[in-house]
């Protein structure tokens, strides 16, 4: 179906298979589609079920995080950061810090960094079980969502321990972590290191060897490894596509060189490798986890680094230093060095990469984020022409395309 | 000992006046009854709001407990348009537009920082507050609300459609809130 | 390691583009090369087609302003990547805002669409050669291009600031 289509009219074409000329309808899927989550347009072009040519339309909720970056000092950041990938926010937050961190050249206590592996890859885990549950809905299997909500749930709850905030998380400093994980956050995560696991067995086993949910997602909304590269993908699209390319490896940071884990790749880049690698993934990220608290070293949970991090509140009310630190940070008066830094963290859907311009300012110069959802985006039309409606919101889910990260 | 009301927790009957075989009550409390606990709602969800509503809608909060958990995705049949999440200039129009195609009487619930005034997006992209656009019934603080507040968000609707005058939406008031707005 | 790199690939450039190369210099683990309008397009095919350098993932690419140096207020950044062996670099041009023009790169990268469509959208880069260059996040009506330093980040329709106790 990848044959080029000849336009003859306004509502015309010529039939590829038989060369005869046939009226093709316009569909206008979105913006406000419940099948799209999160808002985008697609004008479809149809021949009958079968999508011929597809325009989308993005930027419903741009929201100008770039140019808001410009004006906030370093640390307000943080909370713009949240609401990009807001299914795994603390990723964006810990990138971002990393980021400054990389500026500053700060070293990070152990102890700070797995504390951030530990994080990091609860948020994951709670973004591909939106992602995967998301799947089952579109292919008629709310159970499964329903169900694995209740576990997600439990990560919230850690997150609320930690921070206080469930979903915009705000989570860490920069230099570390704003305080250590008290006794009931170490308790939450272990009840659900221990509960999870064999929840997620269960919407696998009700799922992955499903007959119904196969034959709808095998085939459906594939592609190949080369083109996922030409179309910048990232992530688990990437890698289900066969490219076994994972930031946490190539590039890594926070200390993921200490943990063992297996990077998942698919062979076809369908919807249901997609699913099976985010659904692998969940399990590398547990063992990961399992591996952080096993070898969790002892010592400090944040960087000695008085310009960024705040004083404890007890030697603000005392202490004329610390007051005066305190001051600094909170109004942005502090020295930055001058610089260019990028990094990249591994993202729920790709590498996440921050691009700070700092002219010494308190404000960056410029701030740019590389939003894997933006770039593979674009490689929607050529996923789903050819193929069926309902296969064409089903690939939307499976992309796991969050529109707060694509408009930024 | 459990009363059969007690155990499946359905709605108490409005006051009015019982004899065997028939209960009268006016036809305001008897509608607005049956309203408020038959709440269709149309999620209109942009972003990070939606994700906290779908929180809401899962197994933990269950908003079917509150009789609204038949999610309308078509406004022509919806009583209740939840807007969650940044609304940005762009997506204006259409936010109005599909308050326009639903029937009245409708009501509005503006969910989280953004939708109700902004938030913290003061920016050139973002329209500050759905209510330069469209009427609004309740506004859910919170970035974004905890499902308890979204719960608590849909009482409070509930209890607007409750007392709400059968009358309201022919009135020449409520005909000049929409002319306001510049809504026919 | 990043400074064998630096080098061998300004030998690349300059080979291939000669006095397009401007600068090449290390900004913490990138190198950055300075590269002229005219022979960005051709330093990024150069890179990408080499079987030795072989960038053929384009990371991300960026706009940038500054307008206080005068003639070169515009600038976009590229960044490539070999994901085989790690090598991650950047590439910088710049050029007067009096004529915001670039050669596209959709034609190596069909990944570029969007992103130059943003730039355009943000920054007004025109880009020579695009397929269907038109705004992408922001209204088609918007007569400016907003992250430009000149333009407020503000909206100005509020009405509810009050600046005489706080000085904005």
């Amino acid at each position: 179906m990848n044959k080029e289509i000849i336009y003859t009219g306004e509502n015309k074409f010529i039939d590829p298979v038989t060369g005869q000329e046939k009226e093709f309808t316009t569909l206008n899927l979105g913006p406000t589609h419940p099948a799209t989550h999160g808002i985008f347009q697609n004008i479809l072009k149809m021949d009958g079920e079968v999508v011929l040519d597809a325009e989308p339309t993005v930027g419903y909720i741009h929201r100008a995080f770039e140019k808001i970056a410009e004006r906030r000092p370093f640390y307000q950041i943080t909370v713009l950061t949240d609401r990009m990938n807001y299914c795994s926010s603390p990723i964006n937050n810990m990138g971002w810090h990393m980021t400054v961190e990389k500026l500053l050249k700060a070293e990070i206590p152990k102890r700070a960094e797995y504390l951030r592996v530990i994080i990091m890859e609860l948020s994951r885990i709670s973004d591909h079980i939106i992602c995967n549950t998301v799947i089952g809905v579109d292919t008629g299997a709310m159970t499964g969502f329903l169900y694995l909500f209740q576990w997600r749930e439990l990560i919230y709850e850690i997150f609320e321990e930690i921070c206080g905030a469930r979903l915009t998380t705000n989570i860490g400093r920069i230099g570390g972590m704003e305080r250590d994980f008290s006794e009931i956050a170490w308790k939450k995560i272990h009840k659900f290191m221990d509960e999870f696991p064999d929840k997620l067995r269960e919407f696998e086993k009700l799922v992955t060897r499903n007959r119904i949910f196969m034959d709808r997602t095998i085939g459906c909304g594939g592609i190949s490894g080369q083109n996922a590269l030409a179309y910048g993908f990232t992530g688990p699209n990437l890698r289900a596509a066969g490219i076994d390319y994972d930031v946490r490896v190539m590039n890594p940071y926070s200390s993921y060189q200490d943990f063992d884990f297996k990077v998942p790749v698919g062979t076809n880049g369908d919807v249901y490798d997609r699913f099976m690698v985010r659904g692998q993934e969940m399990w590398e990220s547990l063992s990961i986890i399992r591996q952080a608290i096993d070898k969790m070293p002892k010592g400090d949970f944040h960087a000695d680094l008085p310009e960024f991090y705040l004083p404890p509140k007890e030697e603000v009310y005392n202490q004329m230093e610390a007051l005066i630190y305190h001051f600094k940070i909170v109004m942005g008066e502090n020295d930055v060095p001058v610089g260019e830094v990028y990094h990249a963290v591994e993202g729920g859907n790709g590498e996440l990469g921050f691009y700070l311009i700092s002219d010494g300012g308190r404000t960056p110069y410029r701030l740019h984020f590389r939003r894997p959802c933006f770039i593979y985006y674009q490689a929607y039309p050529e996923i789903i022409k050819g193929g069926m409606l309902s296969d064409a919101v089903l690939t939307m889910s499976s992309m796991n395309v969050i529109a707060g990260e694509l408009d930024a | 000992m459990l009363t059969e009301t007690d155990k499946y927790n359905v709605v108490q009957a409005p006051p009015g006046v019982e004899g065997s075989g028939f209960f009268a009550t006016s036809l305001d409390k008897a509608v607005g009854l049956a309203r408020k606990n038959s709440l269709w709602p149309l999620p209109f969800a942009t972003s990070c709001c939606g994700i906290e509503f779908m929180a809401t809608m899962a197994s933990t909060y269950d908003l079917g407990r509150f009789g609204a958990e038949r999610l309308s995705f078509s406004p022509r049949q919806a009583d209740l348009l939840m807007v969650m999440g940044t609304i940005a200039k762009k997506m204006g129009p259409i936010l109005r537009q599909v308050y326009e195609q639903m029937a009245e009487p409708k009501w509005v619930l503006s969910m989280g920082a953004c939708a109700s005034s902004g938030g913290i997006f003061d920016t050139y992209s973002v329209l500050q507050g759905i209510d330069r656009i469209i009427p609004v019934d309740v506004y859910i603080p919170g970035c974004p609300p905890r499902p308890e507040q979204v719960i608590d968000g849909i009482l409070r609707i509930q209890d607007l459609v409750g007392k709400e005058s059968l009358r309201r939406r022919n009135t020449p008031e409520y005909k000049a809130l929409l002319a306001q707005y510049g809504i026919e | 390691m990043s400074n064998e790199l630096l080098t061998y690939i300004s030998e690349k450039l300059k080979a291939g583009i000669g006095n397009g190369l401007l600068k090449a210099e290390m900004a913490y683990d990138f190198p950055v090369f300075e590269i002229e309008r005219d022979s960005i397009h051709l330093a990024i095919k150069l890179l990408k087609e080499d079987p030795d350098t072989d960038f053929h993932f384009l990371t991300t690419l960026c706009g940038l302003h500054y307008p206080d140096n005068k003639g070169k207020e515009l600038g976009l950044m590229y960044q490539l990547h070999n994901l085989p062996k790690n090598h991650r670099i950047r590439l910088k041009t710049f050029f007067p805002v009096q004529d915001p023009t670039v050669p596209t790169i959709t034609d190596l990268f069909p990944a570029a669409n969007w992103m130059e469509r943003q730039e355009y959208d943000f920054y007004g880069i025109k880009f020579q050669g695009h397929p269907n260059l038109k705004r992408i996040l922001n209204m088609d009506e918007m007569n400016y291009f907003p992250m430009r330093k000149e333009f407020p980040l503000e909206d100005a329709t509020r009405t509810d600031k009050d600046d005489t106790m706080f000085g904005r």
